[in-house]
C-alpha cells in the first residue's frame, strides 16, 4: 500500500523542478511554457491522489477543467510566440522590452 | 515490496528524471520529447489511482495535441537556442535555492503525519465493473453542466484567439473576392464609347 503522502511528494517534487525550470530558462519562452505545463501537471497529481484516497470523483472533474484551461493557455501562448517571432525575429525575453517594464 | 509499490516508484522516478531533463536539456525539441515522457509516466500513475479516463485524456490531448503543437512551433521557429541559454549557470544557484526551499517546506508538511496510511487509509480497489468514465459523466452532465459548457466556450475562444493572432493578410495574391464580385454594377464593367460610323473606302 502506498500512502497518500508519497503521491503528494511526487507532486511537490515535480512542482519544484518546474520552479527551477522557470529560473533557469527565463530567456526562452518555449521552455517557460513547458515549465508551466509541468506545474499544472504536478497540481493535477495532487487532485487525483486526493480524489482517489477520499473516494470523491469531484477532484477528477477539477483536473478535467484544469486540463482544458492548460490546453487553451498553451495554444494561445504558442500563437503569441509565433506573432512575436514574426515581428521581432527573436523570442528572447530580455529583448522584449518595448513596454519599458 | 509489492508490485504496486514497485510500479509506483518506477513511474515516479521516470517522471522526475524526465521532468529534470525538460528544464536542463539544451535542445527545445528534446525538452518537448522529455515532457512527453513525463506525461506518459504520470498517466500511468493516474491509471494506478483509478482515474482511467483522465489518464487517457492526458495522453490523447496532451501528448497527441498540445505537445505536437509545441514541437511544431519549436521546429518552425528558426532560432539560435544557444543564445537563449546565456545566464543559465548564474541563475542556477538562486533557482535551486528557491526550489529546495519550496520542496523542503512541502515535504515537511506532507510527511508530518496527516497524510499517512493510518490517517488516510488506502481505499479498497474498485470492482471489475466500475466505470470511471461513467462516474465522471454522471457528475459532469448534472452538477457541473454549466462549468462544462463554459469550458467548451473557452476552448472555442482559445481557437478563435489563436487563429486571429496568427492570421495575416497577404497582399498581391490573386484570390477571388466573392463579396466584390456579387456587388458589381453594370457601369463598373461596361464602358460605352460614342464614335462616328466608319466610312466605306
Amino acid at each position: 500500500m502506498i500512502p497518500l503522502s508519497h503521491y503528494l511528494a511526487l507532486g511537490a517534487i515535480l512542482f519544484s523542478i518546474s520552479v527551477v525550470g522557470i529560473f533557469l530558462n527565463r530567456k526562452n519562452v518555449v521552455i517557460l511554457l513547458m515549465s508551466i505545463e509541468l506545474m499544472l501537471l504536478a497540481v493535477n497529481i495532487n487532485f487525483i491522489a486526493f480524489s482517489h484516497y477520499l473516494q470523491d470523483v469531484t477532484g477528477q472533474i477539477f483536473v478535467f477543467f484544469v486540463l482544458t484551461v492548460a490546453a487553451a493557455e498553451s495554444a494561445i501562448g504558442l500563437a503569441i510566440i509565433i506573432v512575436l517571432f514574426r515581428r521581432r525575429h527573436t523570442i528572447n525575453v530580455s529583448d522584449l522590452d518595448s513596454l519599458k517594464g | 515490496m509489492t508490485f504496486e509499490q514497485l510500479a509506483f516508484y518506477f513511474f515516479a522516478s521516470v517522471a522526475i528524471l524526465a521532468a529534470a531533463m525538460v528544464v536542463t536539456v539544451r535542445n527545445p525539441v528534446r525538452a518537448a520529447l522529455f515532457l512527453i515522457l513525463t506525461f506518459f509516466a504520470v498517466a500511468c500513475i493516474w491509471m494506478m489511482l483509478e482515474a482511467e479516463f483522465l489518464a487517457i485524456v492526458l495522453i490523447l490531448v496532451y501528448v497527441g495535441a498540445v505537445m505536437v503543437l509545441f514541437l511544431f512551433v519549436v521546429m518552425m521557429l528558426d532560432i539560435d537556442f544557444d543564445q537563449l541559454r546565456e545566464g543559465f549557470a548564474e541563475t542556477l544557484p538562486i533557482g535551486a535555492t528557491v526550489a529546495v526551499l519550496v520542496l523542503l517546506q512541502l515535504v515537511i508538511v506532507l510527511t508530518s503525519g496527516p497524510f499517512e496510511l493510518e490517517q488516510v487509509a488506502a481505499p479498497v480497489p474498485a470492482a471489475a465493473d466500475y466505470g470511471n468514465t461513467h462516474q465522471l459523466g454522471l457528475l459532469i452532465y448534472t452538477y457541473y453542466v454549466y462549468p462544462f459548457e463554459l469550458a467548451a466556450v473557452m476552448l472555442v475562444l482559445a481557437m478563435i484567439a489563436a487563429i486571429v493572432l496568427t492570421l495575416r493578410d497577404r497582399t498581391g495574391t490573386r484570390s477571388q473576392k466573392p463579396h466584390e464580385q456579387t456587388q458589381v454594377k453594370r457601369k463598373d464593367r461596361v464602358r460605352l464609347v460614342k464614335m462616328n460610323a466608319e466610312k466605306k473606302n
